[in-house]
């Protein structure tokens, strides 16, 4: 499977892991202050930014940007 | 029930003022590096960095709802509001900078866009598509205006109540607040003198600022109501156990118009279908031009992969503040004292205010108040200036400008069209703002659902080469039509799901799917050229 592929298998996962129903009624504390299910979502922020450092590494438009950089600003303002 | 008066230092006041004024200087210092190019005025000359990009794409996704609503919603609906509202955002925002922005910014740079309209009439082949979208756009993007002026309004009545009992005399539950009509002239003046003077670049820097501002007064406020409360451990204590959970559950109360039930925790299938909300954010039209700004696509890099830090930076200590409060404002705390009775009095409707009321009195150091409201009015103007400037770019490029030839106006009168529509905009809001007295939240909700519901018109022109103008003018008129529907039985902004708790987006949002699909299939294909012009062979 290609990088991009895994990427969006992740994203697919995390998204699935959203809604965690496991942690609905659990009314335990984490550290002594924090609420199990804000500590959970606190850590899927986590695994996004992990996500998106791979996607932003293994999956960057490279052929896209270098073809939208080719030429000069050419402003549509001021009519067609 | 009525809020007892309680005498207040005007300190809160003149810390705002000095904000105020230092960040009206350095957006007028910002000014300074205007290039007087409406490319300039427009998207900052395409200029801006990885830092202030993150900056001002965060601080114009995080309006009022950032500090305020956080808090509040925690308040009211308990610990599910965190991935209800924040965990999806960290993971689907960032999904459609990377999947929707850079290849947007491409395209704007490849081909000079600086609205959302001018690419999709590009794309679509059609003149009319502008005019059937450009007033939708508006249309959804006044309310999310509202509720910046709306929510600083709220703030600012919570912070001042009592301060000036002989002054401010309307509202008997708020007597002595300074009233929301003159936060809201105030907060318009701002914003529209450095927008209207540095146009994008100012709006950059002013949001910048006001990001940092804002997160910083976040954790200020976390920390200070952490301690006044004996510590995390302590404060937590003390929280109402139905909000540790997301299991649905119902509180019996007693408000100032008699016993209401308030709703607690987040029934399963609107956790699921509330993910959709946040897809918004890639038909946001001020996202749009910020993206615009961004000096190259590298730029995006650290807005990707930072959005959901920064997101969770602001909003669990704020969800944390709100679960606190249930103890607060339900007396239970310990050491508040008679002299704090005030806190049992929160009105249902006003979970707004709960950030602010806590701020002012278990804090109670008029400093901190006025250092922490500063960062709320910093969340909230540093979404406002992005749209004000959004919605003055759009009536000058896609209505006057459009179909003109090139040179018809000076580049300079560009500018003074765009100033021209950008106080027009000002004073609408400010007036509409005075006329709507809806819950801001649910507005809020409201509005995001609407754009939400045009993603799959982005997501086709972008990834599909088959998308078509029939599908598209399809999806747009399907998905709005369905999300006008829900929005009537609403009671127009009110909160409302169907079969137990499903959000309307999810209908609209799939309508516009369905619709671009069947009809792209059914109907004439793009050109060779249009196709080739978006969907390059690289």
């Amino acid at each position: 499977m290609s990088a991009k592929g895994i990427i969006v298998g992740l994203a697919i996962l995390l998204g699935i892991l959203h809604q965690d129903f496991w942690n609905w009624d659990d009314p335990s504390l984490v550290f002594g202050f924090m609420p199990i299910g804000l500590f959970y979502h606190a850590c899927f922020s986590l695994a996004a930014v992990v996500l998106w450092l791979f996607a932003i590494k293994y999956a960057w438009p490279t052929k896209l940007v270098e073809w939208a950089e080719q030429d000069e600003d050419n402003e549509r303002i001021n009519g067609e | 029930m009525m809020m007892p008066v309680i005498a207040t230092s005007t300190t809160p006041l003149v810390i705002i003022a000095i904000y105020l004024g230092l960040l009206l200087a350095l957006a007028l210092f910002s000014t300074r590096l205007f290039r007087g190019t409406s490319t300039d005025y427009f998207v900052a000359s395409r200029s801006i960095g990885p830092f202030m990009l993150l900056m001002s794409v965060f601080g114009t996704t995080m309006t009022a709802f950032a500090l305020v609503g956080s808090t509040g919603k925690a308040f009211e609906r308990g610990v599910g509001t965190y991935g209800l509202m924040a965990s999806s955002s960290g993971l689907i925002h960032a999904a459609c900078f990377f999947l929707i922005g850079i290849k947007l910014w491409s395209f704007g740079k490849k081909y000079g866009y600086v609205t959302q309209i001018q690419f999709f009439r590009d794309r679509f082949e059609s003149r009319g598509f502008g005019y059937l979208l450009f007033p939708i756009l508006v249309a959804l993007v006044i309310p999310y205006l509202l509720i910046g002026i709306l929510g600083a309004g709220k703030t600012i009545r919570g912070v001042t109540k009592g301060m000036f009992p002989e002054t401010f005399t309307g509202d008997p539950a708020w007597i002595g607040s300074v009233p929301s009509w003159l936060t809201g002239l105030v907060i318009c003046g701002v914003v529209l003198a450095y927008v209207f003077s540095g146009g994008s670049r100012a709006a950059a820097w002013a949001n910048t600022f006001q990001t940092i501002v804002f997160m910083c007064m976040g954790l200020l406020a976390f920390y200070f109501i952490s301690q006044k409360l004996g510590g995390l451990s302590e404060a937590i204590k003390n929280a109402n156990p139905a909000h540790l959970v997301r299991d649905p559950s119902e509180l019996e109360l007693t408000g100032k118009n008699g016993p209401f039930t308030r709703h607690i925790g987040v029934p399963p299938l609107m956790f699921l279908t509330y993910m959709l909300i946040p897809l918004s954010v890639g038909m946001f039209p001020h996202l749009f031009q910020h993206w615009l700004t961004a000096r190259s696509a590298k730029s995006f890099r650290l807005t990707v992969i930072a959005h959901p830090l920064c997101i969770m930076i602001v909003w669990v200590p704020c969800v944390l503040v709100g679960l606190w409060a249930t103890a607060a404002f339900a007396g239970g705390i310990e050491g508040l004292g008679p002299k704090n009775k005030a806190f049992t009095g929160l009105p249902n409707q006003d979970t707004g205010a709960v950030l602010s009321l806590m701020v002012k009195f278990l804090i109670a150091d008029p400093v901190i108040v006025g250092l922490v409201t500063a960062g709320i009015l910093a969340a909230i103007m540093s979404s406002l200036d992005s749209q004000f400037l959004c919605l003055g770019t759009m009536f000058t490029n896609d209505i006057v400008l459009h179909g003109k030839p090139k040179g018809h106006y000076s580049d300079k009168q560009v500018i003074v069209i765009a100033r021209g529509f950008v106080i027009c905009i000002v004073l609408l809001t400010y007036v509409l703002s005075i006329l709507n007295p809806q819950n801001i939240f649910d507005l809020a909700v409201w509005s995001f659902s609407g754009f939400a519901s045009l993603t799959p018109l982005v997501f086709a022109a972008l990834y599909w080469k088959g998308a078509t103008k029939a599908g598209a003018f399809s999806s747009v008129i399907a998905a709005m039509g369905v999300w006008l529907y829900f929005f009537s039985l609403s009671g127009w902004g009110g909160e409302y799901t169907v079969l137990n708790g499903v959000m309307p987006v999810a209908f609209s949002f799939g309508a516009g799917a369905l619709a671009m699909i069947a009809v792209s299939l059914a109907s004439a294909k793009p050109s060779a050229e249009t196709v080739n012009k978006f969907f390059p062979d690289l």
